[in-house]
């Protein structure tokens, strides 16, 4: 149980948000009323707050708002619920659930997220609850998947080495489940739990959190070298899992990194977590509680786009995090031991794990499961969880992979493959391969362009120029995101763009090719034809002029095009 | 100060015509008026005589003839009341004594005393006595009705021949009349929809033979002339206003299986007035292609101009097809018409099948092209052709705007009647034309059509509840412009359906932001198609029994509109069932409650 510490007066008056929790009985508002409300399919603004908590939100299908209000219809109101995967595993019968309520409640698609969730979009609030009760079910929840609180703890699916992913799936797994919220609101709401009155006493209701919870979203994620596929230098605390003799023996710690920014606010930066020491592997559950309580308690919670952990970090050095932290703990942390990470892609096609099962890892197009007339992804998929016997790992780069399959039963599985032409993306460029793009449009509610829907006709235009440039299985990050937020951890693309206005994005270039430097903005505000004019000669330079395994982000700075970015605090200048 | 029925002691007619005339006084015309009328007040006694007959021509000497006549109306859509006014009107301005009610609203054991009735009913569901008629109706046909060998009677019924039971409740009325004893005053006259000729006839006809019974020179002519002068300058069914489209746009959202469209249309300057409740009729053309296809079919001559009336105007074949006959529905008059114009035997035969069952199924959903095309070979002349159609009939919407909140607007709401029947994607004439062919700044003719049986309650204190799923929705609309407009107090509850809560949630936002404001007090939605087992509003009143017979307890009025076949009947029995539990009655007292209701004005339907 950790104490409270006094505090320096927070500056500035508590935003809007911090009201809306303190009032809300520990996330309860008046969600059960408001979702009974028969005469709009939506909720009130302070309700959905909450709702977030509860890992969904309120959205409506952007495409159709102008032509809804002219004919006097509210906007179309839908839920999103995104569904906690801790490490991003799913049995085979969880995602036969997941599969059935995308086409019984939502829109029929599952979108695997970049933190390897699963997300379903469209649902009407009259089946909210039944789709959380059938969730529920297949012992599965939303809880915590968005909200002020820490995240679905990200842990990487690799393959490889099997037994260490288990290992480290384990931890990942009770960090989540530790560091999940305790109020019973969520099970009154849903799932009809009996109504408690939860007691006053935060130490109590949310031992680690208290009443009004953390001033921003928090973030976990595990890395294992050389894979650095979950992008540990984004995340709040990112854990480097460090191997000896091939035996996990603990943690690097690094702190305060994050995506996000505004446009036009230099105040806010993308920025990467910087490792501040090692602990032994059991202490792992101890310090993340730690570093949350200490975001908690400093955290700005008058600005909630100054709220992230790296704001309270970067206002107060590392060393402060880091003798904070060691008071807390009572112990002292470590100096960081050595790691190496060579790439922060995924690894396609079939590989045998040290367990000598197999595991497949497919592309998936922006983490989007759907059928198509061309292509039956999602009956594939389905087809394949009614067999298989492992599991399946969503990976961080929205890609699946179908894990632990038994010698007898790889066939079966290669079989329906290659009936539903489910594969590893061979046929297509390494830099489509290396792609992400967020949401955004027509769900995201702060789109400022496409990026799902269009990052794939985009790339159908740069493979004309990487092909005519002989760089088609050169693996090239690129990542697109909607807004300035950097869901698809743009701001960590070799190629990155993010969405100023509809058509229009900022292009940004120089970002290392193991996740470990941001990249820089190249041009503002360009549209296909510009940015296909900017691309043609730096693709055709780099093919021409790279070093032995020097990558496009690495070339960029030494051809002169971008400055390398240091510190997210120099990402602007 | 306008002049309105509601400030005057005036009917519309008599509104509309001194509107008309009063702003074109000069001040001493209207001194010089006023002196007259109030000098002939003196004489009244001696002179009783209609005031517009009078304005017409004040030097006239007009004949004293007193004579009772009593003119009682049936009227559903307000096409018969309309009527009976007129016929009042005319027959005062013949110095006529005329009493005219409405039939719910006739103390049924005055008709004893009665000498002479004037019957003007139509017929409506499946050949029952409109709403206002069925007290009436009933009394009649109880055993308590009186002898009546003393009264001399005459029906004028209106009807629609493409119903089976044409024109019923006129027959119905005539022939119990005929059992107790009453005598013919002049043949029963069985109008169809095109109705204005054959009334105009009978109108003559009864005129002529009150006037033979009361031995009076009349001057008829004139009269009647002088006010169809006036009547011309007055917009009307007769003479519909071209009113122009503002707006046009469908409410029913992506991915919607119906379309329902929203018509905003400008009145101004049009002296049109309406109140909540009231509907207008607007004459619609039909589909150009058809009538092309027609025409090919035929091999007619577009341009060959034919008759189009009575009077004997010419008008285009193309025009007139389009514009004055009814070519989408099939009636069996019709086909007995038609059979005198084709020697293809089968026609003939069809008429002639033992069980009308078949010439129904033919009929339905079956158009004029159809016909033509299964029994040609066709004999006659277009001229021939055109003369055995009916005159296309004005379609009726109820008002979803209030003439309080936007005088020189009348929205309506347009369900798009669109099916296919026998291999053929075939559309509303009006509802079709109003959603594939009508854009803003078009013109649509019409006129408004007054419903006195569907009113808001004189005191806006008192409560009402309002039960419109799908276009029934469009009257309410008006009710609560109205309500906000005049800050109406009463409570309300509305009660709403239709398929899907997405698409098909007509003028959602308004009900949102009236539930805001206060104006309306309550809402509860059903709809049938998102959840496994179909829920309706009758359901949803069932849900809220308890608190429905509370607010019927405190006098709230009961408003039923929209779809007549199912809704309507459904909503009825529910009703009845609430007011048996809730009120702890037996159904026959339950009825009996819902029954009062109706008879105090309690209880309005305008469904269809
Ligand atoms: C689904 C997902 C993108 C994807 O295509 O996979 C996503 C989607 C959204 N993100 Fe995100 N974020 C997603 C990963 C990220 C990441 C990447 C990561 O965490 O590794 C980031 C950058 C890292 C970070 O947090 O800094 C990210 C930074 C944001 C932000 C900016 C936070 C900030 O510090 O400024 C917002 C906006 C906010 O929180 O106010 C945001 C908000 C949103 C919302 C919920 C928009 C909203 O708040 O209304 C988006 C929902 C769109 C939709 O229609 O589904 N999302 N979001 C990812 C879900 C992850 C998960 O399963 O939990
Ligand atoms: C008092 C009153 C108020 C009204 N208010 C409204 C209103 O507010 N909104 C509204 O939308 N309507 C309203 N109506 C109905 C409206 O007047 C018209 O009847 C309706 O719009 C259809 O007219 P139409 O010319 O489009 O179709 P029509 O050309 O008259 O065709 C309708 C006919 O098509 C035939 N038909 C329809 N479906 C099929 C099928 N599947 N198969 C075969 N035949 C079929 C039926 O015989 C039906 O009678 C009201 C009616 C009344 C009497
Ligand atoms: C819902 C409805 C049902 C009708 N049913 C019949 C019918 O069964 N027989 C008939 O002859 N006319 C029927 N009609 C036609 C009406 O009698 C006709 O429109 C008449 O002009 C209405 O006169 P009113 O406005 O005085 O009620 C029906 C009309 C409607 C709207
Ligand atoms: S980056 Fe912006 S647009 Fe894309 S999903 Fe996140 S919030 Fe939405």
């Amino acid at each position: 149980m950790t104490k409270k510490v006094t505090l320096p007066p927070q500056t500035g008056e508590p935003s809007d948000v911090e009201r809306i929790k303190r009032e809300s009985n520990y996330l309860r508002g008046t969600l059960a009323e408001t979702m009974e409300d028969p005469i709009t399919a939506g909720i009130p603004d302070d309700d959905n707050r909450l709702l977030k908590f509860h890992g969904s939100y309120l959205q409506d299908d952007r495409d159709l708002r102008t032509e809804r209000q002219r004919q006097k219809l509210e906007p179309a109101y839908q839920f999103m619920i995104r569904v906690r995967a801790p490490g991003g595993v799913a049995t085979p019968e969880q995602w036969l659930v997941m599969d059935e309520l995308a086409h019984k409640y939502a829109n029929g698609t599952l979108k695997l997220t970049t933190r390897q969730a699963f997300q379903m979009h469209g649902i009407l609030k009259w089946n909210m609850k039944k789709t959380i009760q059938e969730i529920n079910e297949a012992l599965m929840d939303s809880l915590a998947a968005c909200g002020d609180v820490n995240r679905n703890v990200m842990c990487n699916p690799n393959p490889y080495q099997s037994d260490i992913h288990s290992e480290v799936y384990h931890w990942s797994a009770k960090l989540s489940e530790h560091l999940s919220p305790r109020t019973k609101a969520y099970h009154e709401i849903w799932l009809d739990g009996e109504k408690v009155i939860d007691s006053k006493e935060d130490e109590e209701t949310e031992p680690i959190y208290g009443a009004v919870y953390l001033p921003r979203k928090f973030k976990i994620g595990i890395a294992v070298p050389p894979n650095n596929d979950v992008d540990v230098f984004s995340q709040d605390i990112g854990l480097i899992a460090i191997l000896e003799k091939d035996e996990l023996v603990g943690f690097n710690i690094a702190v305060g990194g994050g995506m996000g920014m505004t446009h036009g606010d230099k105040e806010t930066y993308p920025q990467l977590a910087r490792v501040i020491g090692f602990c032994p592997t059991d202490k792992i559950i101890d310090v993340a509680e730690k570093l949350i309580t200490i975001q908690r308690d400093y955290g700005n919670r008058s600005v909630r786009k100054k709220a992230r952990f790296k704001y309270t970090i970067d206002a107060r050095g590392l060393n402060w995090v880091t003798e904070e932290l060691n008071n807390r703990l009572g112990w002292e942390i470590e100096a960081a031991r050595d790691y190496q990470f060579t790439h922060h892609g995924d690894r396609y096609g079939w590989v045998k794990g040290s367990n000598h099962k197999w595991n497949f890892t497919l592309f998936i197009q922006n983490g989007r499961v759907l059928d198509t007339d061309q292509n039956k992804l999602m009956t594939g998929l389905r087809e394949i969880a009614k067999i298989h016997t492992g599991e399946f790992r969503l990976s961080p780069n929205q890609n699946l992979i179908i894990s632990n399959v038994t010698k007898e039963k790889k066939q079966e599985v290669m079989a329906l493959l290659e009936e539903y032409r489910i594969t590893d993306g061979a046929q297509y460029s390494a830099l489509r391969r290396s792609s992400i793009a967020c949401v955004a449009l027509p769900t995201c509610g702060l789109a400022m362009a496409e990026a799902e829907r269009y990052l794939p006709s985009l790339i159908d235009k740069i493979e004309v120029i990487i092909d005519e440039a002989g760089l088609r299985d050169q693996e090239i990050n690129i990542r697109m995101s909607g807004c300035p937020n950097g869901c698809s951890r743009a701001p960590l693309g070799e190629i990155g763009f993010i969405g100023k206005s509809p058509g229009k994005y900022n292009m940004y270039l120089g970002a290392s090719h193991t996740g470990d430097r941001l990249n820089k903005l190249y041009k503002e505000n360009v549209g296909e034809e510009e940015i296909l004019q900017l691309l043609r000669p730096l693709l055709f330079q780099y093919a021409k002029e790279r070093k032995e395994g020097e990558h496009f982000g690495d070339f960029v700075i030494r051809a002169g095009h971008v400055k390398a970015v240091q510190s997210g605090l120099d990402f602007h200048d | 100060m306008q002049l309105q029925v509601m400030n005057s002691p005036f009917n519309q007619e008599q509104v509309d015509l001194l509107n008309q005339l009063l702003p074109k006084l000069t001040a001493e015309q209207q001194l010089w008026l006023g002196g007259y009328i109030s000098a002939l007040h003196i004489k009244e006694s001696a002179h009783p005589s209609g005031g517009v007959a009078v304005l017409e021509k004040p030097d006239v000497q007009t004949k004293i003839v007193s004579r009772e006549v009593t003119i009682l109306y049936g009227s559903q859509t307000g096409n018969g009341q309309h009527l009976a006014e007129e016929l009042s009107k005319n027959l005062k301005a013949e110095n006529f004594d005329v009493t005219l009610s409405a039939m719910n609203e006739f103390r049924p054991n005055a008709l004893k005393k009665v000498e002479h009735l004037l019957m003007i009913v139509s017929t409506h569901g499946e050949g029952d006595p409109p709403d206002n008629a069925i007290p009436f109706y009933e009394y009649l046909h109880s055993r308590r009705a009186p002898e009546l060998e003393n009264l001399q009677f005459s029906v004028l019924s209106l009807g629609d021949s493409s119903y089976e039971f044409f024109c019923q409740t006129g027959k119905d009325f005539e022939k119990r009349l005929l059992e107790l004893g009453a005598k013919p005053l002049v043949p029963r006259v069985d109008c169809d929809l095109d109705f204005d000729e054959p009334a105009q006839e009978w109108f003559k006809e009864v005129t002529s033979k009150l006037n033979e019974l009361g031995e009076s020179t009349p001057t008829v002519q004139s009269t009647s002339n002088h006010v169809a002068e006036i009547n011309r300058t007055v917009y009307s069914r007769t003479n519909p206003f071209h009113a122009e489209v503002l707006e046009n746009l469908n409410l029913n959202g992506r991915g919607s299986k119906k379309e329902t469209r929203h018509l905003e249309l400008s009145i101004e300057g049009s002296n049109l007035q309406y109140e909540p409740g009231d509907s207008i009729g607007i004459y619609p053309k039909n589909d150009p292609e058809l009538v092309d296809a027609l025409i090919a079919e035929m091999n007619w001559d577009a341009e060959e101009s034919v008759t189009v009336n009575s009077q004997g105007d010419l008008r285009a074949l193309r025009e007139a097809l389009i514009s004055n006959f009814e070519i989408t529905v099939l009636t069996k008059p019709l086909l007995q018409k038609a059979s005198t114009l084709t020697s293809n035997p089968k026609l003939q035969k069809l008429l002639e099948e033992e069980d009308e069952e078949t010439l129904k199924n033919y009929l339905y959903g079956r158009d004029l092209l159809d016909l033509v095309k299964d029994f040609a070979p066709w004999e006659g002349t277009a001229n021939d052709f055109v003369a055995i159609l009916r005159k296309i009939p004005a379609r009726l919407y109820s008002i979803a705007s209030s003439y309080e909140a936007n005088p020189d607007e009348v929205h309506v709401t347009i369900g798009t009647v669109r099916y296919t029947a026998h291999e053929r994607e075939r559309f509303g004439v009006c509802s079709g034309e109003c959603a594939r062919r009508i854009k803003p700044g078009d013109t649509l003719p019409i006129y408004v059509q007054r419903n006195a049986n569907f009113k808001l309650p004189d005191h806006p204190d008192t409560p009402i509840i309002m039960i419109g799923p799908g276009t029934g929705i469009a009257p309410f609309r008006s009710f609560l412009e109205e309500r906000e407009e005049i800050g109406a107090r009463g409570k309300s509850w509305l009660f709403f359906g239709d398929q899907h809560y997405t698409t098909d949630f007509l003028y959602q936002v308004e009900w949102q932001r009236w539930l805001k404001d206060g104006v309306l007090t309550r809402m509860d939605v059903a709809f049938s198609r998102d959840t496994d087992e179909k829920v309706y509003v009758q359901h949803k009143m069932l849900e809220n029994s308890r608190d429905l017979f509370q607010w019927l307890e405190e006098g709230a009025v009961v408003y039923v509109c929209g779809d007549e076949k199912h809704m309507a009947t459904d909503v009825h029995q529910t009703l009845v069932d609430i007011i048996e539990t809730e009120g702890k009655m037996n159904s026959a007292e339950a009825n009996d409650y819902l029954a009062q209701m109706q008879q105090q004005k309690r209880y309005q339907r305008d469904v269809y």
